[in-house]
């Protein structure tokens, strides 16, 4: 059943188009992400499920049930905002029953919910606080708790951990995706962060002004790329993309980069038939940074793919050397073990992991294979 | 050479003092001349009430008759039951007339500019202007009676202001009018600080407007209520050209404030050390207010620099 369908929905304001003609249909129980960059619309079309806000155009759906002209008490939904939005003179306790104390649950039910949920999230020692007298991350368990003691349909997160410091984020990160392990709750979440987006959704919607630029699991939007936008989105450091130039040799097209230069790179594709009708066209090469390595490394069994490379730049993080490189004079980032380090200046050979390749259309931007 | 290099060149170093001569003559010359004569001129009243004197000030001692005697005359007695009943009817009203306007400006109105500066105009209008309005306005054979009698309604009477016991709620009406708008830009910035979030997050747990205010936005309002309520206080306490100009302490003395039995006694009457005596107990009256008020601006302060 899909917990939430959106179809062809828009929203102007004035001239301004934010969101153009938005189809989503978003399965229970799963963890929808929403990622694009600041003002890509992702917000305002969460608050346009909440029913915060009203569309211009189209049709919302949750659970089946057109919600369009719902109060948001009625949408069957909780959401928890970037600022937690907590009420700041009640407590805790106060805090998480406000909802259900509008709704007029009776007040055994109320604390037996709340005990729940307190228990769930370990909050249960600050339920007599004050949300000011809480930490960042204490404040976003409990608004957590808030939405959780609703049992709703849909949970909506609005970027609930850009307010927290890097390391709380990533604990928190690891919280929010093991809750929604345990109980398979209907999120949709909306974050700026690609490196949240990877890691928690189920499914991405890749948003970017006002339209959603690809909608798949990580995998996927990952590896292809529907669009230039999102392999250069997607993924840090993002995707090496180049101009480039798609010709045809006895055994299959060849991808040239710096064509007529004298490093001029060849490289030989394998399985990309669908980049036939671009034999002869220019192209956009893409290639992930992981996807360069040192000469050592093998990507598959058969003999690598070996390029002879300057190296320009050398950032070593600890856990891998970040090596900036050209290819057929085009600059692309490379990925290598964190033990190797290229001097700059010189030239260095590196593995080339070509079945990864991703080749663009020059004009739509589109993924062509 | 090194003395020349550190030295950038066209500008001549000036020694400390000479740079931060405009804010030693901007801030401590005024704040100093200020605290000179509020603190002097108070002390001086102080100790003019325990002296003898009448036209002219003269030494001499009389410990607390001067007292005694202020707190034993009837004008003192109906100034101060005027001053609790003017000062709590007009704090109250004011800044309930403020919380509604603000409320109600809250609500994304068109012409919300128009409207909060109509309201908070008020304010920049001095208090005898005010004053001598309001009387005409409330003087039954010239302002709203005489409206309403020539409209025809010839029954109606409005005459508070020749009235001995209603006498002083043309004040209170006066003292609004001139400064809920006050109390109005205060708590709509109150009510426009609220997060909007908060107010999203309330209308998807299914509060309605008036829960939403009465559970939410208003319990965040108190701070200003507070700064609302001692602000308006002490401009009750020490109210005088308003009544001086709409009701002159009349009909008889039924609108009698503190501030005009000192005028009364220091000018009229010629009583320097009796007004003195008068003018203390307003500024023991002032303090009662201003002292609680400012230990809780400290402890407020310290709480919010431990959090």
């Amino acid at each position: 059943m899909a917990a939430l369908s959106i179809r062809a929905l828009s929203k102007r304001y004035a001239n301004l188009e934010v969101l153009k003609d938005i189809a989503l249909d978003i399965e229970s129980g799963e963890f929808t992400v929403l990622v694009g960059p600041s003002g890509c619309g992702k917000s305002t079309l969460l608050n346009i499920v909440a029913g915060l806000d009203r569309p211009s155009a189209g049709t919302i759906e949750i659970g089946g049930r057109v919600v369009n002209d719902v109060a948001p008490k009625d949408r069957d939904i909780a959401m928890v905002f970037q600022s937690y939005a907590l009420y700041p003179s009640m407590t805790v306790r106060q805090n998480i029953t406000f909802g259900m104390e509008c709704r007029h649950v009776p007040k055994a039910e109320q604390d037996a919910a709340v005990a729940n949920v307190a228990k769930l999230l370990q909050i249960e020692p600050l339920l007599g606080r004050k949300p000011s007298q809480l930490s960042g991350g204490q404040r976003q368990r409990v608004a957590m708790g808030r939405a959780l003691v609703r049992n709703p349909l849909l949970f909506l997160f609005d970027e609930p951990l850009s307010n927290l410091d890097a390391k709380l984020r990533v604990e928190m990160r690891m919280e929010i995706k093991r809750l929604h392990q345990r109980i398979g709750a209907t999120i949709v979440y909306v974050t700026h962060d690609q490196i949240e987006a990877m890691t928690m959704a189920t499914r991405i919607a890749v948003m970017h002004q006002g339209s959603v630029q690809q909608f798949a699991d990580p995998d996927t939007v990952y590896r292809y790329p529907a669009n230039l936008f999102v392999a250069r989105f997607m993924g840090s450091p993002p995707m090496n993309t180049m101009p480039a130039r798609l010709e045809a040799e006895n055994d299959g097209p060849v991808v040239v980069i710096g064509a007529g230069r004298p490093d001029e790179l060849r490289l030989r594709l394998r399985g990309y038939d669908a980049a036939a009708p671009f034999v002869g066209r220019k192209v956009v090469f893409g290639i992930r940074p992981e996807c360069i390595a040192e000469g050592s490394r093998t990507f598959s069994r058969e003999a690598p793919v070996l390029v002879e490379a300057p190296v320009e730049l050398v950032e070593p993080t600890g856990a891998e050397t970040m090596v900036l490189l050209r290819l057929g004079g085009e600059p692309a980032m490379a990925r290598v073990s964190p033990d190797i380090r290229p001097a700059p200046g010189t030239s260095a050979a590196f593995a080339l992991d070509t079945r990864r390749i991703c080749l663009f259309d020059p004009e739509t931007e589109r993924l062509i294979a | 050479m090194s003395n020349a290099a550190t030295m950038r060149p066209g500008r001549p170093a000036l020694p400390e003092w000479v740079r931060r001569l405009p804010e030693y003559l901007m801030i401590w010359v005024p704040l100093l001349l200020s605290a000179a004569h509020l603190v002097s001129f108070s002390l001086w009243t102080i100790w003019i009430s325990f002296t003898p004197s009448t036209l002219v000030p003269v030494a001499g001692w009389v410990g607390l008759r001067n007292y005694s005697a202020v707190a034993a005359s009837r004008n003192w007695q109906i100034a101060f039951d005027n001053l609790l009943l003017f000062g709590s009817a007009f704090v109250l009203l004011s800044a309930a007339t403020g919380l509604i306007l603000a409320i109600l400006l809250d609500q994304r109105i068109r012409g919300e500019n128009v409207l909060r500066s109509i309201f908070l105009y008020p304010l920049a209008v001095s208090f005898v202007v005010t004053g001598t309005v309001w009387s005409w306005l409330l003087n039954p054979g010239l302002g709203i009676q005489k409206l309403i009698h020539d409209l025809g309604w010839t029954s109606f009477k409005f005459d508070w202001l020749i009235d001995r016991d209603m006498a002083i709620w043309t004040i209170v009406i006066a003292a609004i009018w001139q400064s809920s708008g006050f109390a109005m830009a205060l708590f709509l910035a109150g009510l426009r600080s609220v997060d909007s979030d908060i107010i999203k997050a309330a209308q998807i747990d299914g509060a309605g407007p008036v829960r939403t205010y009465r559970r939410i936005i208003l319990p965040s309002l108190w701070p200003i209520t507070v700064t609302v309520v001692v602000i308006q206080l002490q401009f009750a306490i020490s109210t005088f050209d308003l009544v001086r100009a709409l009701t002159n302490g009349g009909p008889g003395i039924a609108t009698q404030l503190p501030a005009l039995v000192v005028y009364d006694l220091m000018f009229q009457r010629s009583l320097l050390g009796r007004g003195a005596a008068a003018a203390v107990l307003m500024l023991l009256i002032l303090l009662a207010v201003l002292l609680p008020y400012a230990a809780w601006r400290y402890v407020q302060r310290r709480r919010a620099a431990h959090a």
